[in-house]
């Protein structure tokens, strides 16, 4: 019980210090709007491409912005060197870990429920067909991101380029999980049924989730006092 | 390796920390008896800080042990027991003094979060300012919250680095009331320090480093009192 109210208490700590200085959220949504704006003027695609590619281009940018979110995560707390205050409090680093990660995962999700309608609208897409299926697409492929996202975060938090280390470091990593975030979405903004052979991306998405989610709670520790 | 004296509230065994190849600390050993207030003196770079966060479990040495109250610092008793007061003042700028406060309670598990965040600001007299985000305090305002953190869970032990270091008269004023009440109520302190002075006031040890190595640990000499460089002169190199 102690360990769920220490994990909500640093989550809460995140978004409300998000909130007050919107110092990600603001750039990760913009971020979000102008690339799928640019896009929109950049190419003229035709309503079969633009079936085609829907899902790529969401994820590409969800994963884009999503970085300038993650980037901020545990650099936030380097400021009047909060970090030593939370690493040197009886907070297990996993619950830290797992408060970080949880607040990422709603900011994460804003951006997402920011640019889908943006998406819909640019694109001629009714991305809502099918709502029961994508949102759990959404949940556990953004969830994925995050937990790469968040303990990358912890481990560059200290290197004076992180901000340019931390993509080069986790994109590779995210590739499971946005190749089959990419897949599905496609399928489900098309309303599209999910054939068998593609359901198979649904439980990528489940076992990417469960093995970094249990590596990344083990490894925190390490990965923030050596 | 012996074995933890029963006695020590704070045990360091054969201890080496090494940046790169830079032996910051070298073969440290120290037994630090509950209810003591240990002034960790030594010139810039001679390991205080990096023995002390070592101590905090913010870093792992290479070799040797710390034990806190028997416990590795990791352990989340030794953490439970340790009060942090590090360079940093380690509060959030966008949150107000009551919200820091109460988050800390929150995660040292305590009872009432906002009574205890609520006593803590009247203690440090920025009772009137509980709503104001802590980014427009001055920087009295903020080491006193930062006083207020480090103790408000009535920690066991209290690690200090550089504590009266830019404290303006009423913060040095209220830490060495707080220092000299956490010590009577038996608490362990570790301080790191340039201001001897200060420190004389409160030290019942003292210990001096010098590049990484520990040249002097015992009861604190009756000659620092009138003359508080007496330890570097005797012990120090140069």
């Amino acid at each position: 019980m102690r360990y769920l109210r220490q994990t909500l208490t640093i989550a809460g700590k995140d978004l409300r210090s998000e909130i007050r200085t919107k110092e990600s959220l603001n750039a990760a949504v913009s971020f979000a709007v102008v690339i799928l704006v640019l896009f929109s003027f950049a190419v003229d695609p035709s309503a079969d491409q633009i079936k085609e590619m829907s899902g790529g281009l969401l994820w590409l940018v969800f994963a884009f912005a999503g970085a300038l979110v993650l980037n901020r995560s545990f650099a936030r707390e380097l400021g009047n060197d909060c970090l030593d205050a939370l690493v040197a409090s009886p907070v297990p680093s996993s619950a830290l870990f797992l408060g970080k990660a949880l607040a990422n995962f709603v900011l994460l999700l804003i951006v997402e429920l920011v640019a889908l309608p943006v998406f819909g609208v640019l694109y001629n897409m009714s991305w809502a067909r099918q709502p029961l299926l994508l949102a759990p697409v959404l949940l556990l492929a953004t969830w994925g991101m995050t937990v790469i996202g968040t303990i990358f975060s912890a481990l560059t938090v200290n290197l004076r380029l992180r901000e340019l280390m931390l993509p080069m470091l986790i994109y590779p990593m995210m590739i499971p999980v946005l190749m089959a975030a990419m897949r599905l979405t496609t399928l489900l903004v098309n309303g599209e049924a999910i054939p068998a052979d593609d359901q198979i991306w649904f439980r990528l998405l489940v076992g990417f989730d469960v093995i970094f989610t249990s590596l990344a709670v083990t490894l925190v520790d390490v990965v923030l006092v050596g | 390796m012996s074995a933890v004296p029963p006695e020590a509230a704070i045990n360091v065994r054969q201890l080496w920390k090494y940046y790169g190849d830079f032996p910051a600390l070298r073969n440290i050993e120290l037994n630090i008896a509950p209810g003591t207030c240990l002034a960790l003196l030594g010139r810039n770079g001679s390991g205080k800080t990096t023995l002390l966060r070592i101590m905090a479990g913010l870093m792992r040495p290479q070799k040797g042990d710390v034990r806190i109250f028997g416990n590795d610092p990791r352990h989340s008793a030794a953490r439970d027991a340790i009060g942090l007061l590090g360079h940093g003042i380690g509060v959030y700028d966008e949150l107000s003094a009551e919200e820091n406060l109460r988050l800390f309670a929150r995660m040292y598990g305590l009872a009432n979060p906002n009574e205890v965040a609520a006593q803590w600001l009247k203690r440090t007299a920025l009772d009137h300012v509980a709503r104001s985000l802590v980014r427009e305090f001055s920087r009295g305002m903020r080491q006193r919250l930062a006083v207020a953190r480090a103790f408000l869970h009535a920690p066991k032990a209290l690690l200090l680095d550089e504590p009266f270091t830019a404290l303006d008269d009423r913060a040095i004023a209220l830490l060495q009331s707080l220092l000299a009440g956490a010590l009577k109520g038996g608490a362990t302190i570790i301080m790191s320090t340039h201001q001897l002075r200060e420190a004389m006031e409160l030290a019942t040890h003292v210990a001096l480093l010098n590049r990484g190595k520990l040249l002097f640990h015992g009861e604190r000499p009756v000659e620092m009192i009138q003359d508080p460089t007496w330890l570097y002169r005797t012990y120090g190199e140069g």
